[in-house]
């Protein structure tokens, strides 16, 4: 590859000359500011790392107790799944599907959708369909919603702090931890990387 | 100063929405078809398709959804055989009542204001390129990125209900059922998302040079 390419800019598609970028720093447009490049120190190694952590607290998020309710000797126990199985009860299934979508199914396929694409690209193999596997991974990327869930839970449990005893069970801090475990895998990702090492390998 | 930037289109080059890649505008557009990239695969556009028309129509169908979703309860609770019904702004009220401002102010900017400010906010971005405008392009951009930051954190209240039904689920001594609003209160973000990712940023900054 030429030391300098031709990249256009996202948001107004002014041309740029972007020579090496040092890791750590920012390639920005001159004439909007939006980021056109962000290598990292070690991106790959380090998104797999944080994608296989992420991985086991979704699992863990799952299976375990998510939140308890006590009130007057009676105890209700959730899973994470189980407001999504309620509301598909109540007949709001529509409503159902975008939440089990916004809360796991996206996630989940960032996570696997990594897993794919990261693993054997350490090893210098290209996975079968890379790329439509990364499309698809970008147009799901705004639908992962895990952190305005959380914000969800904290309203929630506030809202019923007078009425009654909330405890929180495993799976509420295997999934906070978790939503900064993706956060961090998204910021350490540089698809620049994968694209250069896709090209490097043909 | 230069006259024209040199953009993109300018060049007759198209790049790929998905990885970067820069092409000939030739090969990218071939017997009137919209190509495909070479390395990734994804269409090509020189710009989102129809832009301006999807955004507008997604726009009105969110202003529509936005009014049940506001005047509809939101949720049903039945509390030792008493039911009583709430709506978005209902909740936002008892909370001031009750003390909690803080929980108040996160569900009135996250439910009421988030929304309808996304709204006013796209509909401005896509006059404004109706019209033309050369009206600080920079500041607009910015907008609109965070037009599109800011939208998701709206299913807040989507998610509340979602857990208060989980949890709150025992038979006449109490319990939570999601109310009508509910479903047309998901419509109006699912929807005001897509109109924002509709919306193409880079048509703000043609204004500013010929078409070729």
């Amino acid at each position: 590859m030429s030391a300098g390419h031709l990249i256009a800019c996202h948001e107004c598609d002014l041309l740029h000359r972007v020579t090496q970028v040092p890791p750590g720093s920012v390639a920005r447009c001159c004439r909007c500011g939006s980021v056109l490049a962000r290598p990292k120190q070690d991106s790959l190694e380090r998104t797999l790392a944080l994608t296989v952590s992420g991985l086991i607290l979704f699992g863990v998020s799952n299976v375990f107790p998510f939140l308890s309710f006590k009130l007057q000797g009676l105890v209700q126990q959730t899973l994470l799944v189980s407001g999504i199985r309620q509301l598909h009860d109540q007949g709001l299934t529509g409503l159902a599907v975008l939440v089990a979508f916004t809360t796991l199914i996206a996630p989940a396929f960032q996570l696997v959708g990594l897993l794919y694409i990261l693993l054997p690209l350490r090893f210098n193999w290209i996975s079968p369909g890379l790329f439509q596997v990364f499309r698809l991974f970008r147009s799901v990327q705004p639908w992962g919603m895990m952190e305005v869930f959380m914000l969800g839970i904290l309203v929630s449990v506030v809202k019923l702090a007078k009425m009654a005893h909330i405890v929180p069970g495993i799976a509420a801090f295997s999934f906070m931890a978790l939503i900064f475990v993706l956060a961090a895998a998204m910021a350490s990702l540089d698809p620049h990387e994968v694209w250069d090492r896709w090209e490097g390998n043909r | 100063m230069m006259t024209h930037a040199l953009t993109a289109r300018n060049a007759s080059l198209v790049s790929c929405h998905i990885c970067h890649l820069l092409l000939p505008a030739a090969q990218a557009q071939r017997n009137h078809k919209a190509g495909k990239c070479p390395r990734c695969g994804a269409t090509l556009h020189r710009r989102k398709p129809n832009s301006i028309v999807r955004t507008w129509a997604l726009i009105v169908a969110a202003f529509i959804f936005y009014i049940p979703a506001n005047v509809l309860p939101i949720t049903i609770v039945t509390s030792l055989g008493a039911v009583q019904s709430d709506t978005i702004m209902s909740g936002v009220i008892y909370f001031i009542k009750t003390g909690m401002w803080p929980i108040a102010l996160v569900i009135f900017v996250a439910s009421i204001f988030v929304p309808l400010v996304k709204l006013i906010m796209l509909t401005f971005l896509v006059i404004s390129v109706q019209q033309q405008s050369r009206w600080r392009p920079k500041d607009r951009t910015r907008l609109y990125r965070i037009t599109e930051a800011v939208g998701r954190w709206s299913m807040v209240d989507i998610f509340v209900v979602t857990i208060l039904v989980a949890l709150v689920n025992l038979g006449a001594l109490a319990s939570i059922q999601a109310g009508p609003a509910a479903m047309h209160f998901a419509a109006v973000v699912v929807i005001t998302m897509f109109a924002a990712m509709s919306f193409d940023p880079r048509l703000i900054w043609d204004a500013k040079e010929p078409s070729p």
